[in-house]
């Protein structure tokens, strides 16, 4: 039995139509504002501060004069290392993931290792660097200890994006290949894999920018307070951008001082995190106008 | 056995594998499928079909949506056992040889498939058809422009690309796919060509092309299309397999007599349209 609605329950519909909508907005207009305010703080402080020769020159004085450039390219080792490390694993340990596992028991227990793997706590990753690879393997503090613990930490977000990126692709493909007499294999290696690929870089990328912004992991395994010159070797200490920050915030004397550099180093440090993302975002538009299935 | 048998047939033709079939397994069908049950886990898709596919000709699998007709097809090059938790039971040979405890991956070299949605790989029109031969270590340049020219033309789609083989497949309408579909599956040489319900995604006069290019086809090696168009059936097929719903077969004959006699009444119910 079908009632007519009335011109009352109708009206009482809509008002609350319209009362759940202004909360979503409202929730999502705070989360944009946060963001914005971040973003606010940070270029009206630090804006001032960045300019080529705060790039590209030491800092001096006790790092209260001087740019950031050691530490800057110090990142880039760092992050460049380990994604260099952990890419060929993440790109393996998904393809067992998605395409030869069968499901069953032990295949959930890995998923959930991995998963938990990602929500342990940076810190835990830096105190197991500086056990076991500045320690126990003996390899000191240094840009490979960093970038190794880094690769562990980025390597459960780069399975997962792999693992989402092989699922992405058709089962269609996979039955052409084999249906074709190609071994799985085979199957996987010239069809499978190279229509994931934008999927798993643009995880990588999201690896990348988590990686660079991390403190706690590089703290005790890479970082230096101040280096006069390069990392020549890669068992020599870095300077690293976020342990720059924080180390000109808390342990300088005279860290009032350093105030516009902070901003400006953590300006910079932002900024290569948004471009790396919204370089993530315009790639995967592009490679998915580009293919349609 | 199976190696040399079809070893033959692409030297000789069907007319060779006829007569080799005749000395060795006193036969006319290329597929004998004999008490054969098919499971997705405790649900059973087919029950006891047993029939043999002619080498000669199309072989349409008819029946209502959820009989087991693709199934049935998908279990000649062993398709179905992709997804976990399948189970068979009985017999199929193909040229004598138990296929079911074959090489899957020997299986469909020989036996190739066409698939219900057109599914060329986001690669050029050249490395689709060219990626059978590729797989089975072809690396000769102008061995595969010759394969890949002689596989297009027998799907009859080589005057429309061929000049621009480079293109990516994607770029071709769906009929055109399709046909690209069937090249790939003929460059590998296969001596039967499975087609699972190959028109269901296209337009009317698209679906003219893909039916006059199979009955060509039939003239060098064996079809078995699933089909769930009576039309279509009548047409292109030269025997026919019924199955009914629970995965019975149900009818198996020349077309023309399934159609104009019906052993049973639920396929007289089925091909005057009245279910299904």
């Amino acid at each position: 039995m079908i009632r007519e609605i009335t011109a009352e329950t109708e009206k009482r519909q809509r008002a609350a139509q319209r009362v759940a909508f202004a909360l979503l907005a409202m929730s999502t207009l705070s989360a944009f504002l946060a963001l914005g305010a971040i973003l606010y703080t940070m270029f009206a402080n630090g804006a001032e501060a960045i300019s080529w020769q705060f790039l590209t020159e030491f800092p001096r004085k006790l790092m209260t004069e001087g740019g950031i450039y050691p530490a800057l390219v110090g990142s880039f080792y760092l992050t460049a290392g380990a994604l260099f490390l952990a890419l060929p694993f993440a790109i393996a340990s998904a393809i067992w993931l998605s395409e030869y596992s069968r499901g069953g028991l032990w295949v959930r227990v890995i998923r959930v290792g991995v998963n938990s793997l990602a929500g342990v706590p940076s810190i835990v990753f830096g105190l197991l660097g500086l056990a076991f690879f500045v320690k126990v393997l003996g390899f000191g503090v240094s840009v490979v200890s960093g970038a190794l613990t880094l690769a562990l930490l980025i390597l459960p977000i780069l399975i997962r994006a792999g693992e989402e990126a092989l699922q992405a692709v058709p089962m269609s493909f996979r039955e052409g290949a084999l249906a074709l007499g190609a071994t799985q294999w085979h199957a996987v290696r010239t069809v499978v894999l190279p229509s994931a690929i934008p999927g798993i870089l643009t995880g990588a990328i999201l690896g990348i920018s988590r990686a660079i912004g991390e403190t706690a992991p590089i703290m005790f395994t890479a970082a230096a307070f101040y280096m006069s010159r390069l990392p020549e070797t890669l068992s020599d200490k870095v300077m690293a951008l976020p342990y720059h920050i924080f180390v000109m915030a808390t342990e300088s004397p005279n860290y009032w001082k350093t105030r516009d550099l902070q901003f400006g180093a953590a300006l910079a440090l932002l900024g290569m995190v948004l471009l790396m993302n919204l370089g993530a975002v315009v790639w995967r538009a592009r490679v998915r106008r580009r293919k349609q299935w | 056995m199976v190696a040399e048998a079809t070893a033959t047939a692409r030297v000789r033709s069907l007319d060779a594998t006829r007569a080799w079939l005749e000395r060795n397994l006193h036969s006319t069908s290329i597929l004998d499928v004999e008490r054969f049950s098919f499971y997705y886990g405790k649900e059973q898709a087919l029950r006891d079909v047993t029939l043999g596919i002619p080498l000669d000709g199309v072989t349409a699998i008819m029946g209502p949506s959820g009989c087991g007709k693709s199934t049935l097809l998908r279990a000649f090059n062993r398709m179905n056992e992709l997804y976990p938790a399948t189970r068979a039971e009985g017999t199929i040979r193909f040229l004598g040889q138990d296929l079911l405890k074959a090489d899957p991956v020997a299986v469909r070299r020989h036996i190739g498939m066409v698939f219900q949605r057109p599914n060329p790989f986001p690669k050029s029109i050249f490395d689709n058809v060219a990626f059978g031969p590729r797989v089975h270590g072809e690396r000769g340049r102008a061995r595969l422009a010759e394969l890949v020219e002689e596989s297009l033309r027998r799907a009859a789609l080589w005057d429309e690309v061929k000049d621009h083989l480079k293109k990516s497949a994607l770029s071709l309408s769906g009929g055109q796919q399709q046909r690209l579909c069937i090249a790939r599956a003929l460059a590998v040489r296969p001596s039967v060509l499975l087609m699972d319900e190959p028109c269901s995604a296209l337009d009317p006069k698209a679906t003219d092309r893909i039916e006059a290019t199979t009955r060509e086809l039939a003239q060098e090696l064996t079809v078995v299309i699933v089909t769930h168009n009576l039309q279509q059936a009548g047409r292109i097929s030269d025997h026919v397999a019924v199955l009914l719903a629970g995965g019975v077969l149900a009818e198996f004959g020349p077309t023309k007599a399934v159609f104009a006699d019906p052993s049973c009444d639920q396929v007289a119910d089925y091909l005057c349209g009245r279910f299904g």
